[in-house]
């Protein structure tokens, strides 16, 4: 009995939360669509620079970590598949679960490391130093004036990097087909592409667009409910990446599945 | 003139607070506070740690929501308003925060100049100006290029001020101007804020622990304590009273030490041992 209510307790709690991020993200779709044509504009030039920071700056070691993922799918692959002679579908193997679920998933995940930690750490230090009151005593909303600048930069550039992030990971691929399996670099590219089909590409890039409006409601809604304190700024960046990855993978489920029954009709 | 200035003060009240009650969850903080502010008065709020003044303070901004109670400023009740009436408010009003609360990603000028091209159509040129208008009136001409990092806690507190006034604000709040100040910088800020007081009439509602500086610039003061108003009055009035409460508080006495274990052991319980009353 207890232990049903406990979970009752905990789904409430649950959906309370998912129900706090939406209606922040709402709010902040608000601010983007429906608020600069009422004379509230967008803070474009704070979206690029936090674009730059959110996309171009995780460039370097999102490249590093999906080649090497790339490498280790081909080498994962290929032990298996070389017991039946059939090493030339590591191509395909590689390219395809880049594309569908790698790609998408470790880009959010570097994402949620270097951004979400980083929006929920800024948002909740703003908050202990009163600059959030500041900012709502000054009669300037901190949702449109922090908030939705980060959801623009991460909904933009969340499927750039994944896209970069697919083509670094079946590069990576290629370094193990072209130096074990007899593949010359041209060939396994276009073995690469042929397997791909457009759908591949973009039902990943549509779970990277989802993952990047969760992460960023993740971490500015830590940051928002940050307590007094300067230890409780690292408390809700701790939370705000846990939450971010368990999230994360829900919608990676959520879209995977819903792709899975709408392509089989 | 003199005649002039006792008019204005007399005016009708540009806050009145009835009833006021805050909580935080179950508990209350603030037990029915009521009080009237009038135009063109520094009123000074007072009181502990604790004792709830800057939970009015945040009530009065619009950072808190009163449980009950009303709180009139310019004639509307902010305990009821819309957002949107909130905001129209709180253009006409500024707040400097305690440890000044400037965007640490925004320069000195960028951070003071904020509120007028959020709300306002002014030309940069125009703003320009006024940021240097505002930064002379609080002594810091020439810091519009600084980082708040690189300023002290005195010039940050007064750059806070000048954020505040960026909008020509009616009301002024001020959340313990003296706080992690030295006293000669303290002083400098009281300065200013009886200079503001002087020079443009504004209403200025200070809440502050420190003695010294309260009575220098405050009109009026009202004394709060465990979230209750426990005196009210000018500051002769208050020097004068003999209210226990207000006596502790101004002469600063320390709450009466418990130094036999007996009545420690009756602080604890809350009940007198039975048979050793004899000995107190």
């Amino acid at each position: 009995m207890q232990l049903a209510s406990q979970i009752g307790a905990s789904v409430t709690n649950g959906l309370g939360y998912i129900g706090s991020l939406a209606s922040l993200g709402g709010r902040a779709a608000y601010y983007t669509f429906v608020a600069p044509f009422r004379g509230k504009p967008l803070r474009l030039q704070r979206a690029i620079s936090q674009a730059m920071d959110v996309g171009v700056r995780a460039l370097p070691i999102l490249s590093l970590i999906t080649f090497f993922i790339g490498l280790i799918l081909a080498l994962q692959a290929a032990y298996e598949l070389r017991k039946f002679g059939a090493i030339n579908i590591v191509a395909t193997a590689v390219a395809l679960s880049m594309t569908r679920e790698l790609g998408p998933l470790i880009t959010a995940i570097v994402v949620i490391g270097r951004s979400g930690s980083a929006f929920a750490a800024e948002i909740g230090t703003m908050k202990v130093t009163e600059e959030i009151d500041a900012l709502e005593t000054m009669a300037i909303s901190p949702i449109r004036f922090l908030v939705t600048p980060k959801f623009l930069a991460m909904m933009v550039m969340l499927p750039c990097l994944t896209i970069w992030a697919n083509a670094m990971g079946i590069l990576g691929g290629s370094l193990f087909g072209v130096s074990q399996a007899d593949f010359t670099f041209g060939r396994y590219i276009q073995a690469s592409v042929d397997s791909l089909f457009l759908r591949d590409i973009t039902t990943g890039l549509i779970k990277s667009v989802m993952f990047g409006i969760t992460i960023t409601a993740v971490g500015c809604f830590e940051g928002l409910s940050t307590g007094a304190g300067a230890e409780e700024v690292g408390r809700s960046t701790t939370r705000a990446v846990v939450m971010s990855i368990f999230l994360v993978v829900v919608v990676d489920l959520i879209f995977t599945t819903l792709f899975f029954f709408v392509s089989e009709r | 003139m003199e005649k002039e200035q006792t008019i204005s003060v007399d005016a009708e009240p540009v806050i009145s607070l009835r009833d006021l009650r805050v909580s935080y969850g179950d508990r209350e903080i603030l037990h029915g506070i009521g009080f009237d502010v009038k135009r063109g008065e520094t009123m000074v709020i007072l009181g502990g740690s604790g004792s709830g003044k800057s939970t009015l303070l945040r009530t009065l901004v619009g950072l808190e929501r009163p449980s009950s109670g009303q709180i009139w400023i310019k004639g509307r009740d902010i305990a009821v308003i819309s957002q949107a009436e909130m905001d129209e408010i709180r253009r006409r009003i500024g707040m400097s925060f305690q440890g000044g609360a400037l965007f640490g990603s925004m320069t000195v000028g960028e951070n003071v100049a904020l509120p007028l091209r959020e709300h306002t159509q002014l030309e940069d040129s125009t703003i320009e100006i006024m940021l240097r208008l505002k930064l002379e009136q609080v002594g810091l001409e020439g810091f519009e290029y600084y980082m708040p990092s690189q300023l002290s806690g005195g010039m940050k507190k007064r750059a806070a001020v000048a954020r505040a006034l960026a909008m020509d604000p009616e009301i002024l709040f001020f959340d313990e101007p003296s706080a992690g100040l030295d006293p000669i910088i303290a002083a400098g800020i009281d300065q200013l804020i009886m200079e503001l007081k002087s020079a443009f009439r504004m209403t200025i509602i200070v809440v502050t622990h420190e003695l010294a500086s309260a009575f220098l610039i405050a009109d009026r003061m009202v004394l709060i304590d465990k979230g209750n108003i426990v005196a009210i009055g000018t500051t002769e009035e208050m020097r004068s009273s003999t209210q226990p409460r207000v006596r502790q508080f101004l002469d600063r006495v320390a709450e009466p030490e418990v130094t036999q274990e007996l009545d420690y052991l009756q602080m604890l319980t809350m009940e007198r041992p039975s048979g050793r009353a004899s000995r107190k």
